[in-house]
Formats: structure tokens, C-alpha cells, sequence
């Protein structure tokens, strides 16, 4: 097994955790943390990518990874953001609960 | 064109114009209708008289003059009507302005107890101008047209007092005998219309009474061998047996005596039956054209004939005082069938005119006797009423000897000689001589009868217990008895009023002077009306003996019979029922007529109508139910589609969208996670999908 595989298997296992978590967590913040740990894990993969290809001197996989990084954390004080309005509305943090568009 | 010719119309116009007035006025004015119909009965008779003088005028055939008009016009052919004047219009317009003026008079007095006045005069007034319009009739469908409403006018009168059961049952039968009779006068018209394109009576030479019309009817045969003009005459004819009351026709006539009494003298006795007899005469061109041959007036002269005897026979029988009249009418109207066979127009009409006057005087003689006795009819309830009533049984001795035909000085004698002449010389046969002789003989003998039974002996009247026509009134009306206030002496019977009693005087007048301007030696009345006048000869002379032998004998059995010893209770029987009771009840129940017509032709009838009702409600009633419930079933079938079909196919459909939407919208609970799960799920197949496609490829 090259160490690429290696990287890709282990990113591979983070976002089935992540999409595990986020899928079946109750607590909103939990699922956002397993989107957290799915675009980390998409990172890596990026990273990996870069690492064991021809030019690794370009640099490219950094930035793309760099710019990924800044996004979640921006989509993320958004997330926690759209938490706390649901919260202060459904006075519940369990994503359960919060069925007001149920058709 | 003369003035009264072009003005001819108001005679009958005038009357009806009064019907009409008088019909649109209340009940109570009652003067209003009476002097409206009396007024234009009297200016109707004074133009009669003008038309009279003019035709006096003129001599022989200038003396008839026509005034024919357009009335329609369909296809290119132009329907006309017209009137006529001519001695025979003239005479018979004379005489029924002038008794019906009589008898309006004379109605005024007897109807003035009764409520409904006025429309008595109305329907007076009514059949005046509707007789008086078959009188001037030139055209053969006017004539019928007034025919017609003469007999509307008889059933509208024999039925005046409609409560009756009885005068209701009468009226329909006048109308519906007289109804047979214009049926076959109606089917005589139309074939008279199509042989000779016109049913003007006289039109410059093309009328159908004109010698070049009737030569075409003469030539042509029909199928049965005679020629049309026999058939016509004899489908015309018919319709005056219906009319005047010929035999087999006569049934009705009697029972029409159900009617007011001035209903009865005026149209029973001088005009509308009389109406028959002038038609024949009217029509006797056509009647007796044909060189040889002359069966129309053979049947004619045989029918009356047979008639004359037939209810002379009858009228011995009687103990109605109206209807021993009645039938008497009936005879004297087959005298005068028989006189215009044989004798020609003159004849008959002579007859018609002199029995017109003294027929209703004796009607209106009888009127009086019976509101005198306070609305008895029954002979065998009166008596002696010569002491109570002098005015009226002078009258009525008068027209008695008249009718009877007491010699020379009564107008009776001379017109029946006349005819009795005529038979006499026949030449087909001599029987309707003998028969009219024995006619004579019965006549003398039952008017004998009758005026001693009511007006000789002792008074045999019920006074103080109700008559039976009073008792049925109450009973079945509830109507109370009419009150005579002026009856101080009650119990007994008394004179009536004058202004019934001034008419029987002026009609006896007449009864004798008319007699005199048809005597053998003076025949002014046959010349006017165009016949043949015969010489005054020994012929004559033995006739005129043989007949007055003839009443005289039939007066004396009835003197013999009734007179020596006149009935003293009115239980007792008729000397004739105790001599022979077998033909005297034979006799008075009118030989079985009437009960011969009711099992025959009248139960034929019946069944003819229960078989057509039978059709009507079971086959063309059963094809309109079949049609209706086919209707019902289709509508019923496509419900059924509708609501099982369409319905059924249409709701599954909808449940099944409903049930798919219900099924899919659980999916849409508005939990994010689910979405996820669902996204997660299908990224997984698809990359599945992906990787084995690439693999494979």
C-alpha cells in the first residue's frame, strides 16, 4: 500500500465519521461538527493530492486548502449563528424537534 | 237595385243585434231586453211588409231579385253569399215577423214570473234573426249556417229551466235527432257544391236552382242508378225530416214541449219546424227537375203521408195538453211534406202558412190554460174551464175548428183541401189521399177530445196540492213554488192577463180571414207563389163535401165519446182505454219509438263509445305509458353509468392521488436531518453506481 493510499484511506474513514455524525446526531452542534470534520477531511484528501504529485512546488493543493480552511470557519460562525436564532425560536437545540416546515 | 232588396239584411240583423244588446244587460232590467226584442221584431216586420208590397209589384219571374257578395276567397275562386227576395221569401217573412211579434207579446205576460227574463228574450231574439236569415238565404251554406243557429236556439230554449233534468235530457235529444238530419243536409250541400261549382240559389242564370245547373245534375248518374239531382234532393230532404219532425225523426218534438210554452208555439209549431218545409220548397226546382221519374217528391209525399197518420194516431192517446199538440204538429207538418209532393210549393206553403197561425194560437190557448191552473198539464186534472176562462177557450175553439178543418169559414179547411185535392188527383197513387182522409178524421177527433176534456164538464183541478212539475221544482232546486200573488180565489183556475189574451184574439182573426185568399175561387195565394192554379170545378166541389163529411163524422165520435158525458174524477180512465185497452196503450206510449231507438241505435251507440274509450285507454294510452317508461329507463340506465362508471372511476382516481400525495409528503417532515440522510444515501449509490460503470466499461 503507497503512502498515498494510506492518507486517502484515512480521509476517507474521517468524512464516514463526519457524514455519520452529522446524519445521526441529535444535537445541532454535533452536526456541525461532523460538517466540520467532512471538509477537513475533504482537505486532507486535497493535501494528500498535492503531496505525491508531480510539482509539489507549486503549491497549489496549500492555497486550495488554505481558502477551504477560511471558508468553513466563516460557514461555521454562520452555522453557529443560524443555531443560536433556531434556539432562541424552538427553545430546543435537538434538530429533531425543529419540524416547522413539515408539509 | 231596389231599397229594400240592398236593405234586405236588416230584417234578420235587426233581432240578433237585440239578442246581442239584450245578452249584455243585467238581469233585473228586464223591460230593457223585452221592449229591445219586441221593438225589432216590429221593425223587422214593418220592412217584412215593404219587402211583401214590392214583391206584390212585380209578376212572375221579375218577381225574384237577388243581392249576392263576396265573402272569401280561397285559390281563385270566390265564395259567395246572398238573400233573396221573392214571393215565398215574402210570404214566410210576413208571417214569422208578425207571430213572432205576437208571441213576444205574449211572452212578456207569461214569463213574468220567472227569474231569468231577460235571457229568455235574448234567446227569442236569437232565433228570430237566425230564422229570419234562413228565409232570405240565397246561398245553400248561409241557409245552413242560420239552420244551424235556429237549432242552437231550440236546444238553448227547450232547455231554458236547465234544473230540469228532463228539459236538459230534451234539449240534447232535439239537438242531437236534428243533428243526424244536418249531416245528411250538409253531405247534399258539398256534392250539390262540387256538381255544380256554386251554392247560390239563383246568380243570373248560374245559380244551382237554374235550369242549366240542374241539367247537369239530371244527366249525371250515380253509382246506385239515380241521377245526382235525386240524391242531392234526397240527402237534402234528410235534413228537413230532422228539422220538421218526419218520421223516423219525430222523437224529439214531443219531447221538446219540455220547454216554455212560447217556445213551444213559436218554434215547435210555426217556424223552425217549419223551416224543413221551406227548405223542400225552396229547393223544389231541384226537387222536382227531371222530365220523368220525380223520386225525390215520391219519398217526400210518402213520408209525410206515413207521418200524417203516424202521429194523429199517437196524439189520441196523450193526457199532456202540450203534447197532444205536439203531435198534432207533427201530422199537420207530414200534411204539408205531402202537399209539396204532390201539389208543388204553393200547395204546401199555403198549408205551412195558415197551420203557423193557428198552431200557435192553439199553443198559446194552451199556455194560457196552464198558467191558469197554476202549471197543470194533465188534461185529466182540468175541466170546465170554459166557465173560468171565456177569452181563451173562444180562441182556442177558434184555432180547434181551424186545425180540425171546419168548413168555409176557418182558414184549416182550405188549405188542407187543398192538398187533399192534390193527393186526390196524384198520379203515382191514391194512397196518401186516403191516408191524409183518415189523418183529417183522427185530428177532428182528439182536438174534440181534448177541448172536452179541458174545457167542458167540472173542474177536475188539485188546487191547494202542488202540480207535479211545482213539486219537483221544490223538491230538486230548492227552488220555492212560484207565487201568484192575484190568486185571491185559490182553488180556483182564472182568466190570464190581457197581454196574453190581446195575441189569441189577433191570431183567431187571422186564423179565419187567411183562409180566404187561397179558396178555389179566388187562388190569389197560389198565383203569388207561382203554381199551377186549377178550375173551380165539380171536382172540387165534391171534395170540399167529402171532407167536410169527414170532420164532421170525426167531430161527432169525439162528441159521442167525451162530450155527452165529460170525466168527472181525473182517476177515471179514458173511455178509449176501457173500450180497447191494448191499442190505447200501444197508442200512448207512442208505439214503442222511443224505446225501439234506446235498445237499438242508442245502445249501439253506447257500446261504440265504451269500445273507443277501451282503445283509447288501453292502446293509445298503453303506447304513450311504453314510450314514457323507455324514456324513464334510459334515463335510468345512464344514472347508472354515471353514478357507477364514471363516478366510481373518477373517485378511485382521485383517492389514489390523494393516498400518493399523503404517501409522499411524509417525506417532507421538515426535519434537515432526514434531507441528509436521504442525500447521503443516494451520493452512495450513485458513487456505486459510478465506480462499478467505470469498472465494467
Amino acid at each position: 500500500m503507497s503512502p498515498l493510499a494510506g492518507y486517502l484511506i484515512l480521509s476517507s474513514f474521517l468524512f464516514a465519521i463526519g457524514l455519520a455524525g452529522a446524519v445521526t446526531r441529535r444535537n445541532a452542534i454535533i452536526v456541525l461538527i461532523g460538517i466540520e470534520l467532512m471538509l477537513n477531511a475533504a482537505n486532507l484528501n486535497f493535501i494528500a493530492f498535492w503531496r505525491f504529485s508531480e510539482h509539489p512546488e507549486a503549491l497549489t493543493g496549500i492555497m486550495f486548502v488554505i481558502f477551504s480552511i477560511g471558508v468553513a470557519a466563516a460557514e461555521a460562525a454562520v452555522g453557529l449563528a443560524l443555531i443560536i436564532a433556531i434556539y432562541r425560536h424552538h427553545k430546543t437545540a435537538n434538530v429533531d424537534e425543529v419540524k416547522s416546515l413539515k408539509g | 237595385m231596389p231599397f229594400i232588396v240592398k236593405y234586405l239584411w236588416l230584417i234578420p240583423v235587426l233581432p240578433m243585434l237585440a239578442a246581442g244588446l239584450s245578452a249584455l244587460a243585467p238581469r233585473r232590467h228586464r223591460a230593457f231586453s223585452a221592449s229591445l226584442a219586441i221593438g225589432s221584431m216590429v221593425i223587422s216586420f214593418l220592412l217584412a211588409l215593404c219587402a211583401f208590397t214590392h214583391v206584390l209589384g212585380m209578376h212572375g219571374e221579375n218577381a225574384r231579385q237577388v243581392f249576392n257578395f263576396n265573402w272569401f276567397q280561397f285559390g281563385d275562386q270566390w265564395l259567395q253569399l246572398g238573400w233573396v227576395l221573392d214571393p215565398l221569401s215574402a210570404v214566410m217573412l210576413v208571417m214569422v215577423t208578425f207571430v213572432g211579434t205576437l208571441i213576444f207579446i205574449y211572452s212578456v205576460g207569461y214569463m213574468a214570473h220567472d227569474e231569468n227574463f231577460t235571457r229568455f228574450f235574448t234567446f227569442l231574439s236569437l232565433f228570430a234573426g237566425a230564422m229570419l236569415g234562413v228565409v232570405i238565404a240565397n246561398s245553400l251554406l248561409l241557409l245552413f249556417i242560420c239552420w244551424e243557429l235556429v237549432g242552437l236556439t231550440s236546444y238553448l230554449l227547450i232547455g231554458f229551466w236547465y234544473h230540469k233534468p228532463s228539459a236538459t235530457a230534451a234539449a240534447k235529444k232535439a239537438f242531437i235527432t236534428t243533428r243526424i238530419g244536418d249531416m245528411a243536409l250538409l253531405l247534399g250541400m258539398v256534392w250539390l257544391y262540387s256538381q255544380s261549382g256554386t251554392l247560390l240559389f239563383y246568380k243570373d242564370g248560374a245559380g244551382c236552382l237554374e235550369p242549366s245547373s240542374l241539367s247537369i245534375l239530371i244527366s249525371h248518374r250515380t253509382i246506385i242508378g239515380v241521377s245526382a239531382c235525386t240524391a242531392i234532393g234526397l240527402l237534402i230532404f234528410a235534413g228537413a225530416v230532422g228539422k220538421s219532425g218526419q218520421v223516423p225523426l219525430h222523437v224529439w218534438l214531443p219531447d221538446a214541449m219540455e220547454g216554455p210554452t212560447p217556445v213551444s208555439a213559436l218554434i215547435h209549431a210555426a217556424t223552425m219546424v217549419a223551416a224543413g218545409v221551406f227548405l223542400v220548397a225552396r229547393m223544389y226546382p231541384l226537387m222536382s227537375a227531371g222530365a220523368h221519374a220525380h223520386h225525390t217528391l215520391q219519398v217526400v209525399t210518402w213520408v209525410g203521408a206515413i207521418t200524417a197518420i203516424f202521429a194523429a194516431s199517437i196524439a189520441v192517446a196523450q193526457n199532456d195538453i202540450k203534447r197532444i199538440l205536439a203531435y198534432s204538429t207533427v201530422s199537420q207538418l207530414g200534411y204539408m211534406m205531402m202537399g209539396l209532393g204532390v201539389g208543388g210549393v204553393a200547395v204546401g206553403m199555403f198549408h205551412l202558412i195558415t197551420h203557423a197561425f193557428f198552431k200557435a194560437l192553439l199553443f198559446m190557448g194552451a199556455g194560457s190554460v196552464i198558467h191558469g191552473c197554476h202549471d197543470e198539464q194533465d188534461i185529466c186534472r182540468m175541466g170546465g174551464l170554459r166557465k173560468y176562462m171565456p177569452v181563451t177557450f173562444a180562441t182556442y175553439a177558434v184555432g180547434m175548428l181551424a186545425l180540425c178543418g171546419f168548413p168555409l169559414l176557418f182558414s184549416g179547411f182550405w188549405s188542407k183541401d187543398e192538398i187533399l185535392h192534390a193527393a186526390h188527383g196524384w198520379p203515382v197513387s191514391r194512397i196518401p189521399f186516403y191516408l191524409g182522409a183518415a189523418g183529417a178524421l183522427l185530428t177532428a177527433f182528439y182536438m174534440t177530445r181534448q177541448v172536452f176534456y179541458v174545457f167542458f164538464g167540472n173542474c177536475r183541478l188539485h188546487l191547494g196540492r202542488t202540480t207535479t212539475s211545482e213539486q219537483w221544482t221544490v223538491e230538486h232546486a230548492g227552488v220555492p213554488a212560484k207565487q201568484h200573488p192575484h190568486d185571491e180565489l185559490a182553488g180556483e183556475p182564472h182568466e190570464t192577463s190581457p197581454i196574453m189574451t190581446m195575441p189569441l184574439v189577433v191570431l183567431a182573426a187571422c186564423s179565419i180571414l187567411l183562409g180566404f185568399i187561397g179558396t178555389p175561387a179566388w187562388p190569389w195565394l197560389q198565383k203569388f207563389l207561382g203554381g199551377e192554379v186549377g178550375g173551380f170545378n165539380s171536382s172540387v166541389i165534391s171534395l170540399m163535401v167529402t171532407s167536410s163529411i169527414i170532420v164532421f163524422i170525426g167531430l161527432g165520435i169525439g162528441w159521442w165519446l167525451y162530450g155527452r158525458r165529460p170525466l168527472q174524477q181525473s182517476e177515471e180512465p179514458d173511455p178509449l182505454e176501457v173500450m180497447r185497452p191494448d191499442i190505447f196503450h200501444l197508442l200512448e206510449n207512442k208505439y214503442y219509438v222511443d224505446e225501439i231507438y234506446e235498445h237499438t241505435i242508442i245502445a249501439f251507440n253506447a257500446w261504440f263509445a265504451r269500445m273507443c274509450d277501451a282503445l283509447d285507454f288501453w292502446i293509445w294510452n298503453g303506447l304513450v305509458q311504453l314510450i314514457a317508461f323507455g324514456t324513464i329507463g334510459l334515463s335510468w340506465v345512464s344514472r347508472f353509468c354515471d353514478e357507477y362508471v364514471v363516478n366510481l372511476g373518477f373517485d378511485e382516481g382521485c383517492k389514489g392521488a390523494v393516498l400518493g400525495g399523503k404517501g409522499l409528503s411524509r417525506l417532507q417532515d421538515g426535519r434537515v436531518q432526514n434531507y441528509l440522510r436521504v442525500i447521503g444515501i443516494a451520493m452512495a449509490v450513485l458513487a456505486l453506481l459510478l465506480i462499478w460503470g467505470i469498472g465494467l466499461s
